[in-house]
């Protein structure tokens, strides 16, 4: 009896202190054994993977060090790489300005290096809004910027020109990084100009029925309220740049500043992936949302429309839309409108995309609580301030990962517009190149060329969307 | 206790509801509901799972829609008219069982954000104004913490006080303390015993009877979408007429 009392009866005299755990749970010695060396199957894979990556190395290793840069011809590479043979990178050496450019004028270059730089600066507020980080971007940004520029460009006004401009933004960015957004919202105009040239005064004319929107929206909205407003205001604008703004830009035609125009078969490469990309993908974040508050609409006609673009957009491959639609789209717009076919395919990629990205949302959508909606409700918000300041900004956090897939997988997709005749970096330029005399046969290096810029593009995205997770985390799970 | 609470009711109708009826589909959730509330008012609504008790405190600010009958609030019907909807809205306050907080914007921000967009109050009057609440409900100093980062019984106080932003004239809470451990029960119970004790006019849907005893001017019964008995708190526990309640009260007083 006493020795079970004994055993049931404790009272601890003594507190212990921690101790550090065991030699093998400890540091690298913990990390191998856990990962690496855990039982007889995953050491003997272990073993196995590390031959293969030594063997793959083994055999690669050469050819990559073996590398030629300064050569003329791929014969010449051959000769003096020698018998161990080795990658001729002087093809990029010498093919570099058409991989980026395609054929934009040489002289020209500066137009789009400007029309890049500027990118970065109206993407600062999107990524870092209010945010110092942002300014530093713009630095960073100017000052390669003016060194491409430095490089490129045998014109030192522009140098000069490019330096002042984005100095004064850095400023801007530093001093009031709230305002950049105004250059954001310029920024596709002013893109437009740049890299097409002809008349500033058609992108003006182009803005101008923002302006005529925002003003039919201020005289409609307070007789006949927020829908009505947007509605009118919306087809006024349409109706102009359909009718008016033709007549507004030849009646301007001629008054300086002008640039030398530049055709749209002349754009290829990354530039041409950019300007696809980077238009569609800001785009389609705007239709996509609204696609998926239509899907999820109780107004019958707004919800079967929905649906049935996101089907049907869905069910078609891309390929078969970037055929069909030059015909397609000719055939809705009014005749005799002369309709560029970088921006026939800029609005089937931003169509196309919307669709994924509205999916994408409406789970988002859906993953959130409908005591979100109660209590947006409760609190007397009407449906697009419960939208905006509750439902999307959770949403779209959902979303981030799904989103920046889409983005990616578009980005990528650029490359299939070689197939309407455009020259995409991937296989219109590397067609180019190795239809040349000097470089024919030559294989690898371009893919690996091209795939390692895009690698690296898509990478950032990927990284930065986990930045915006990590920065947005405000749930504490 | 009992006198000063009485003094405080008006003879002034805050809600209405006249042969109210709703279905949801064919399923009749609500079946004839007649009930007055006077400004100052304290009602206390109980009654078994699934009676639909959440379903009318939640047509009052149109959560829900109501198919047949009238719903009065401070003199709004409401109908189908967004208008109506909206300045019944921002006159009636709810707190939901689960909170409804939103997890992307702090304590203060959750606060401010309906008086700012709907009141259109400037955003350093809406903020004072939430200091004021907060401190009301004793989390000053949470104001910039995100509602993740609290404690259950804080946060339902945090949705107590966002709702007071509004200042609103009705309070609705749908069994505001269900959701919480037993030692949260009582800080939010203590929020409302004040608010009560200020005048507000509430409706509450709950099943804490000391909190009814406490500071309800009246007890509504509930069962199958109807109102089975309303009395005085004291008559009501003590004297229960219609069966059912008496087997109510056995159930939840029982243990
Ligand atoms: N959206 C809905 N669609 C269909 N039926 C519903 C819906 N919401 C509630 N009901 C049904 O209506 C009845 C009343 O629901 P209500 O939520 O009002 O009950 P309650 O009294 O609040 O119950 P509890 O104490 O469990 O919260 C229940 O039978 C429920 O199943
Ligand atoms: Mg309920």
């Amino acid at each position: 009896m006493s020795d079970t009392h004994a055993e049931t009866a404790f009272i601890r005299t003594e507190m212990l202190g921690p101790q550090l755990p065991p030699v093998t749970e400890r540091g690298v010695v913990k990390w191998l054994r856990e990962n690496l060396f855990a039982g007889w199957t995953n050491t003997a894979l272990t073993l196995v993977a590390l031959f293969v990556v030594f063997w793959l190395v083994q055999l690669a290793l050469p050819w990559w060090l073996n590398g030629v840069w300064n050569a003329t011809s791929l014969g010449e590479c051959r000769t003096i790489a020698g018998p161990e043979g080795g990658a001729c990178w002087a093809v990029i050496k010498a093919r570099w300005h058409q991989y980026i450019f395609g054929f934009y004028p040489q002289d020209m270059y500066w137009r789009p290096i400007v029309a890049f730089g500027l990118m970065f600066v109206a993407l600062a507020p999107v990524l870092y809004y209010g945010l110092r980080s942002g300014a530093r971007l713009v630095g960073v940004v100017a000052v390669l910027t003016v060194v491409s520029l430095a490089a490129l460009d045998h014109d030192i006004g522009h140098v000069v020109l490019a330096a002042v401009v984005m100095a004064g933004l850095f400023a801007l960015a530093w001093v009031a990084p709230k305002r950049l957004v105004y250059v954001t919202l310029l920024y596709p105009f002013l893109a437009f100009w740049l890299l097409w040239g002809g008349s500033i005064w058609k992108p003006v004319a182009t803005l101008a029925g923002f302006g005529v929107m925002v003003l039919v929206y201020r005289l409609i909205q307070p007789r006949l309220g927020v829908v009505m407003g947007t509605a009118t205001g919306f087809i006024t604008a349409c109706l102009y740049w359909l009718f008016v703004q033709g007549s507004v830009t030849a009646a301007l035609a001629g008054v300086p500043p002008e640039l030398v125009p530049v055709n749209s078969d002349q754009f290829g490469g990354f530039l041409l992936a950019f300007v696809i990309g980077v238009t569609a993908i800001s785009c389609s974040l705007p239709i996509g949302i609204l696609l998926a508050l239509g899907r999820r609409s109780d107004m019958l006609l707004i919800k079967t429309l929905s649906v049935g673009f996101i089907e049907f957009i869905r069910g078609v491959p891309l390929i078969t839309m970037l055929f069909t639609a030059s015909l397609l789209l000719q055939y809705f717009l009014p005749p005799r409108t002369n309709f560029d076919l970088i921006l026939r395919v800029v609005i089937l990629v931003t169509l196309f995309a919307a669709a994924y990205i509205a999916e994408v949302i409406r789970g988002g959508l859906a993953a959130l609580p409908r005591g979100q909606y109660e209590a947006a409700d409760a609190l007397g918000l009407d449906y697009w301030q419960a939208q905006r300041l509750i439902i999307m900004p959770q949403a779209l956090k959902i979303s981030i990962p799904g989103i920046v897939s889409t983005f990616i997988g578009l980005f990528k997709d650029t490359t299939l517009v070689s197939f309407v005749g455009l020259l995409d970096p991937l296989r219109g330029v590397t067609q180019i190149v190795r239809a040349d005399i000097n470089w024919k046969g030559i294989y690898w290096e371009p893919y690996i060329f091209v795939g390692v810029i895009f690698f690296l593009i898509c990478f950032g995205m990927s990284r930065y969307s986990m930045y915006l997770e990590q920065k947005l985390k405000t749930d504490h799970r | 206790m009992a006198e000063a609470q009485k003094m405080q009711v008006s003879d002034e109708v805050a809600i209405r509801i006249s042969n109210m009826n709703k279905w949801y589909g064919t399923f009749h959730v609500l079946r004839d509901i007649n009930m007055t509330v006077n400004r100052g008012e304290r009602i206390v609504i109980c009654g078994p799972s699934g009676s639909g008790k959440s379903t009318l405190i939640r047509c009052i600010n149109r959560l829900e829609e109501h198919q047949q009958g009238q719903i009065v609030v401070d003199g709004t019907e409401l109908t189908s008219d967004l208008k109506n909807i909206d300045k019944v809205r921002s006159e009636v306050g709810m707190v939901f069982q689960h909170f409804n907080l939103f997890p992307h914007l702090t304590i203060l921000e959750n606060c401010t954000l309906a008086p700012i967009w709907v009141r259109k109050v400037p955003k350093r009057e809406a903020e004072a104004t939430a200091m004021h609440f907060l401190e009301k409900v004793k989390i000053p100093e949470q104001a910039h913490k995100y509602p993740g980062q609290l404690s259950g019984g804080q946060q339902q106080r945090v949705a107590i006080a966002r709702s007071l932003c509004m200042k609103p004239r009705i309070m609705l809470f749908d069994e505001p303390t269900s959701a919480l451990d037993p030692e949260m029960i009582k800080e939010v119970l203590d929020t409302m015993i004040a608010l009560a004790e200020e005048g507000m006019t509430m409706l509450c849907v709950t099943h804490e009877m000391g909190f009814a005893q406490a500071v309800a001017n009246r007890v509504i019964f509930m069962d199958q979408g109807q109102i089975v008995e309303q009395n005085e708190p004291k008559e009501f526990f003590n004297n229960p007429k219609s069966d059912r309640t008496k087997l109510f009260l056995s159930q939840i007083l029982g243990h």
